[in-house]
């Protein structure tokens, strides 16, 4: 075998593939088909049905989607996706990768360097953070509004969380488009400087037809990240009264907090389905560019498993 | 006149483009200030405030029961994982560097979109019930392989773009001296790509050592609780939080991962690592 410096041959191949295959296939593979599988069951955690769950059909997918309280899940998620991820970070680190660009001094290296704090901070730590941030009786924030007694997190819970959200994983965007305008050539911007080109229209004729595939790149694993977060849970725990309860905090709270298992595994595989949009819509976009240096790296970019 | 004006302009364009700074310095440092005062302060309340300073906080943790057998935990459960997903990449991605398998790119693309989009929010009513009836619960064996299992295609992915890059007439050299693919992996291969599993190593401690969600289902006894958990039933049960303990705990369970950030970023000068989290 010409190509086959190594020696091993087709089995030792095999041998050395398959420890890694058994694992991501016991804990990746089998649970998303097994998702399915319980969707259609009315499977749960105790009682009658935990031993002896009969298969129901679709009835799961459709009362999912009949249901008020899922719908409502849906929206909240789809607020919070568009207003803490597409508005919140994608445009902030923007802002903020724009604005630093060309200085090289301390106001960069601190300003980047708080950003990324909030990003690599543990999730439960940034939680308990907000939540003292936020408190109505001692809260930071009431103390420097001097507003005593706001209730943030009861009167405006999505709110606070898209806020918080934005603050939490504004530091990719960031990165991500501080490396993207680097590929802009600084000559560019000067030619259109002198020939009159407002900010704005530099942006929109000069930077981003340049970074089109950043910008798109961005928010596909954003939108996906922040579909999928269940930090919001550690901060509100999806109330008051399910006013913050985006559809994690709801699959949680149906599933394993209340135990109707088969009821939550229809929503997951409701989930996996719209990740799976996501990622192929971002499949497509890396293979319709190629090795294209305007794409970050895939594996780099998409390697994030939401914990 | 028109000097005078763009010179004004200039002007207002710089206090505009200080003040956005000030706030988005303002923005993202005030939550994160609390973390810095109160561990220190005599008396920590949940506002931020300038701290009497005493190090006694950091003695509340050896007194709580669970909190500092927590960052032991996250210590096995990251270290297990990262040497799992080290080990396995490694030698998957050696083989199918090196081996022409048909199908091996779509094999590849098709278990990296998985995942991506099998998280644990998708995922974790079926990784409970599987851990449940592999008597996992309760157990780091069972963090550590669901874990892995959601890392390794990303690892295996990074790891083949390394072992590609390295040329292969080491391994015939060593070949024609009589060496075994064991020993060549081992002593010529994995030596090349010793910044990849570096790499590896220090995303996955870093994705373990923050995760929440998937201990929180699988590890319901404390004793066998990592960090995060810990931390978090310190705020959430039993009425009011202790804020000495828990400012103290909150800063030494961070303190790991940004030094491992700073670490990283001073000797390979972190620019961007869009994977190298969670």
């Amino acid at each position: 075998m010409t190509s086959d410096p190594s020696g091993l041959g087709r089995g030792g191949a095999a041998a050395l593939v398959l420890p890694a295959l058994v694992l991501i296939g016991v804990f990746l593979v089998f649970p998303a088909l097994w998702t399915i599988y319980l969707g259609l069951t009315d499977y749960r955690l105790t009682g009658l049905a935990a031993a002896d769950p009969q298969v129901v059909g679709p009835a799961n997918y459709l009362d999912a989607l009949g249901d008020e309280r899922f719908l409502g899940s849906t929206w909240l998620s789809v607020q919070y996706v568009l207003g803490s991820a597409v508005i919140g970070q994608a445009c902030l680190g923007f802002a903020i990768a724009w604005l630093v660009r060309d200085r090289r001094g301390p106001l960069r290296r601190v300003v980047e360097g708080v950003v990324l704090l909030s990003w690599i901070l543990p999730g439960s730590v940034v939680a308990y953070l907000w939540i003292a941030l936020l408190d109505r009786d001692g809260g930071t924030l009431n103390a420097l509004l001097n507003t005593p007694g706001a209730a943030w997190l009861l009167d405006h819970p999505m709110l606070s969380l898209v806020v918080f959200n934005t603050w939490r994983g504004t530091a990719f965007s960031m990165m991500l488009y501080a490396a993207a305008l680097e590929s802009v050539p600084p000559s560019h911007l000067e030619t259109a400087r002198l020939a009159g080109a407002s900010a704005f229209q530099q942006l929109r004729d000069v930077v981003l037809p340049r970074i089109r595939g950043h910008v798109l790149t961005n928010l596909l694993l954003i939108s996906l990240w922040t579909f999928n977060d269940f930090t919001p849970f550690l901060i509100t725990a999806g109330g008051p009264e399910g006013a913050s309860e985006t559809l994690p905090v709801y699959v949680y709270i149906v599933a394993l907090r209340d135990g109707e298992l088969g009821v939550g595994a229809a929503v997951s595989f409701l989930i996996l389905a719209v990740n799976l949009v996501f990622a192929l819509v971002y499949l497509r976009l890396l293979r319709a560019r190629g090795r294209d240096a305007d794409v970050p790296a895939p594996a780099r970019a998409a390697t994030r498993t939401a914990a | 006149m028109s000097g005078g004006r763009a010179h004004a302009g200039h002007m207002v364009r710089r206090i505009g483009v200080f003040a956005f700074f000030s706030v988005v310095l303002a923005f993202f440092s005030l939550p994160m200030l609390w973390l810095a005062t109160a561990p220190f302060d005599a008396n920590p309340s949940i506002t931020v405030s300038v701290p009497e300073f005493t190090l006694a906080n950091f003695r509340a943790i050896l007194d709580n029961p669970y909190a500092l057998g927590s960052l032991g935990n996250s210590v096995l459960q990251a270290g297990g994982a990262a040497l799992v997903v080290v080990t396995l990449a490694a030698t998957a991605a050696y083989a199918l560097s090196r081996v022409r398998v048909p199908g091996r790119d779509a094999l590849l693309y098709v278990l990296l979109l998985l995942s991506s989009i099998v998280t644990g929010t998708a995922a974790m009513v079926p990784i409970f019930e599987l851990a449940t009836r592999l008597n996992l619960i309760d157990t780091h064996l069972g963090v550590i392989l669901t874990v892995s299992g959601g890392l390794l295609p990303a690892a295996i992915f990074i790891l083949k773009d390394f072992m590609d890059a390295t040329p292969t007439s080491y391994e015939e050299s060593a070949r024609v001296f009589g060496a075994g693919p064991v020993q060549i992996l081992l002593h010529v291969a994995v030596p090349l790509v010793r910044p990849g599993l570096a790499t590896i190593a220090v995303w996955a401690v870093a994705n373990v050592w923050g995760g929440f969600l998937l201990q929180f289902i699988l590890i319901r006894d404390p004793q066998r609780a990592p960090g995060s958990v810990v931390l978090y039933t310190l705020y959430t049960e039993g009425g009011q939080p202790d804020l000495s303990l828990l400012s103290a705990f909150s800063l030494l369970y961070s303190l790991p991962v940004v030094l491992m950030y700073l670490f990283v970023s001073t000797r390979y000068g972190f620019r961007f690592h869009g994977g190298i989290k969670r």
